[in-house]
């Protein structure tokens, strides 16, 4: 038996379906939509339920496409998803405006539950509800009452579900009920409802926003406080996400190092082994990486969405944000985009409106995220004079400074460009409540935090196993003619002079170099010797679309200075002094500026790439980003080596 | 006098006499929000916009573009 879960946005609607399915959640899809369908199991003593959260609306008819899902599956009683029964989530101190709603759902003959939540709120409140004027108005339903986020009323509402009549929608008659359906959407009849519900008289005293909540607003929603403590809350997030999230990202790292170390020396050589080792171990631990910061990131946006102050953060950014086609709410995601764009991507699911989800999505790669530090710190390192400017100001900082805030212009350049020229399909409204401020559940908290997790590794997971195998083969094949090179490297003077250690770095190199990535690397040099790249930067970039901060580790085994950690400075040495055929530097200031130009621009990061195809549930996009950034990376450093070459 | 809710002064308790906008008129119908009902503006964002408006005890922010929709008289 299905039971659909509905209700007005913010009555606790989803403490209600956390109490009642716990971790037996599961998210998916509404068949030909991408609006995720949360359902969850109930198991109650007289029998097993399936529990679908449908998203929280005011009314049958739909404005958004969020909403147009309740108005789809409701009015189509073929519909896969049409409910047997409706579990209805009222805010109790709230009850006309959220019995609008339930009239209509219960004027379509369906068998209704309406569970009076947030009940202890109403009672704070002195709001009296008649509660036996109500059943009198609805004699059908089952009424209860209930408080989710202390668990109150679950027993209360298994034993109304298990007396549910199951046969009520066999005798459903489409045809009147599709006319009935129409009717209810109708302006007319849902004033109607409303101003005779206003007129039963079901409530003691009128609902008073919460003074207090009055009293945190005057600080919050300041002018001047109001964005302090807005930048206070997100350099906290940032100061975990960036700082302390490396401590279980360094753990799971050394962890996986050490099981690929590992497994290479119990497995038996050969491919099967090195597949295991370099290729899928490398893989999985490339996926769990990322779970602390997305774990944290969720771990704050539940908090602060819980306790209503999110929406607050949406009515101080709005205004701002608008000029460029997005929303308040798209400030959170396109900020811990500075962290990780992974993370800040799934975060942009708060915004209600596709479009402007869909630009927060898009953009949100421009933003200089963490992988880039390794790479900026080593070309500015590289091709930077550590000078000062005026005495005090560092070339090096002004010039890292100046890739960041170029990513913020083009994301933000990106969006108002995403804002003329693709059409909105509905004008979407931004009307919003305030909710009062309350106390997060840390339940809720905890399952947003676990399904954000579970979302990632097993979705986005898989294509991040499957890309980066991919690499590590074409990393690790060559064609035939490798063997040769190899026989020739054995049998030259200097490599018989060298050490043990210098002989397997020169190996490696030329391995590398001979790969298939190699051979693609040099195929398109030509291509890329406008930007002042040569073939072996080439390889470099193309091993680090598995993730930015490979680039490094790829230069120094292309140019055999073994294990970048320890040799960051072998290799700026030697990356200083590299020439090419003609004998000029390679690494000069235009190629440094160039190449730093690229990763500002460049999508490379397999991750995010499965993340976006995760969120917008299409390849469509993903590929759009990587073409569009592409260019864009392509382009700007093309004028960069051109203009100071 | 009748003049649009984006422009009715903080704390000022108003009456809404017609919205022009169909469906958002819907849209604030099933928030609540009816001809004859009492409102009134609480704060506003930064910049002046949007707005929050208390009404039946519930916050709710709207966007100017969308308070310039609805006419309203003062109580």
């Amino acid at each position: 038996m299905k039971i659909a879960l509905l209700g007005n946005p913010n009555t606790g609607k989803s403490s209600v379906f956390n109490m009642l399915t716990g971790l037996r959640q599961q998210v998916g899809n509404f068949p030909g939509v991408t609006v995720e369908k949360k359902s969850g199991t109930l198991k109650t003593p007289n029998g097993k339920y399936e529990l679908i959260d449908f998203p929280g609306t005011y009314s049958l008819v739909g404005h958004s496409l969020d909403e147009q899902i309740v108005q789809n599956v409701l009015s189509d009683p073929s519909n896969q998803d049409f409910p047997d029964a409706i579990l209805y989530v009222a805010d109790s101190a709230n009850i006309e405006r959220n019995l609008l709603f339930f009239s209509q759902l219960y004027d379509l003959g369906l068998p209704c539950i309406l569970a009076l939540n947030m009940w202890d709120r109403a009672k704070r409140k002195n709001l009296k509800i008649d509660i036996e004027k109500l059943q009198q108005t609805f004699p059908k339903a089952k009424i209860l009452t209930s408080n989710a986020r202390v668990s109150l009323g679950k027993s209360r509402i298994m034993e109304a579900i298990d007396q549910l009549d199951e046969l009520a929608i066999e005798n459903l008659n489409f045809n009147e009920y599709s006319i009935q359906f129409n009717a209810l959407c109708q302006y007319e009849n849902t004033e109607q409802k409303l101003t005779h519900l206003r007129q039963l008289g079901l409530v003691s005293a009128l609902n008073k926003f919460s003074s207090t909540s009055r009293k945190i607003d005057s600080i919050l929603v300041h002018p001047i406080y109001g964005y302090l403590i807005f930048a206070f809350l997100l350099l906290t997030i940032f100061q975990f996400i960036f700082s302390f999230a490396s401590i279980p990202m360094d753990f799971i790292d050394a962890q996986f190092v050490r099981l690929s170390a590992w497994g290479a020396s119990v497995l038996p050589e050969g491919l099967l082994s090195n597949l295991i080792t370099q290729g899928l171990i490398p893989g999985i631990g490339g996926v769990l990486v990322f779970v602390p910061q997305i774990a944290i990131l969720f771990l704050f946006i539940s908090l602060l969405e819980e306790s209503g102050y999110l929406s607050r953060v949406v009515f101080i950014m709005d205004r701002l944000m608008r000029p460029f086609g997005l929303n308040g709410k798209s400030v959170v995601p396109l900020l811990s985009s500075v962290a990780c764009a992974i993370p800040g991507i799934m975060s942009a699911r708060t915004i209600t409106d596709r479009k402007e989800r869909l630009t927060t999505i898009f953009v949100a790669p421009f933003m200089s995220c963490s992988a880039r530090i390794p790479v900026y710190t080593l070309l500015i390192n590289l091709v930077i004079e550590p000078t000062y400017i005026w005495g005090f100001l560092s070339l090096q900082g002004l010039v890292l400074f100046g890739l960041y805030t170029l990513g913020i212009v083009f994301a933000l350049g990106t969006a108002y460009l995403m804002k003329i020229f693709i059409k909105r399909k509905n004008q979407g409204f931004h009307l919003m409540e305030l909710p009062e401020y309350k106390k997060p559940s840390l339940e809720n908290v905890l399952l947003n935090v676990i399904e954000k997790v579970k979302i990632f590794v097993l979705d986005a997971g898989k294509i991040i196993i499957a890309i980066s195998i991919l690499l590590w083969g074409l990393a690790t094949f060559g064609p035939s003619s490798r063997e040769n090179e190899l026989l020739k490297l054995h049998r030259s003077e200097s490599f018989q002079n060298a050490s043990e250690q210098q002989r397997q770095e020169s190996e490696k190199a030329l391995m590398l170099s001979n790969s298939y990535i190699g051979h693609f690397g040099r195929w398109m040099e030509p291509a890329i010797s406008p930007l002042g790249y040569d073939w072996k930067i080439g390889v470099a970039l193309l091993c680090s679309f598995a993730a930015r901060e490979v680039f490094v580790g790829s230069l120094a085994t292309i140019y055999a200075v073994g294990d970048e950690d320890q040799n960051q400075k072998r290799l700026i040495e030697k990356l200083k002094v590299e020439r090419n055929p003609e004998g000029r530097l390679i690494y000069n200031l235009a190629t440094g500026l160039s190449l730093l130009i690229f990763y500002v621009f460049a999508m490379q990061c397999m991750a995010t790439l499965a993340v976006v195809r995760r969120e917008t549930k299409s390849w469509r996009w993903p590929l759009i980003q990587l073409f569009y950034m592409g260019v864009v990376a392509y382009l700007m450093s093309l004028l960069t080596y051109q203009l100071l070459s | 006098m009748s003049i649009t809710l984006d422009a009715v002064l903080l704390h000022q308790i108003v009456e809404i006499k017609a919205i022009s906008d169909s469906t958002l008129s819907l849209k604030l119908l099933e928030m609540g929000l009816t001809k004859g009902q009492k409102i009134k503006a609480v704060f506003k964002a930064p910049f002046g916009d949007p707005i929050a408006y208390e009404l039946n005890g519930n916050l709710i922010s709207m966007r100017k573009e969308e308070a310039q929709q609805i006419q309203v008289a003062i109580a």
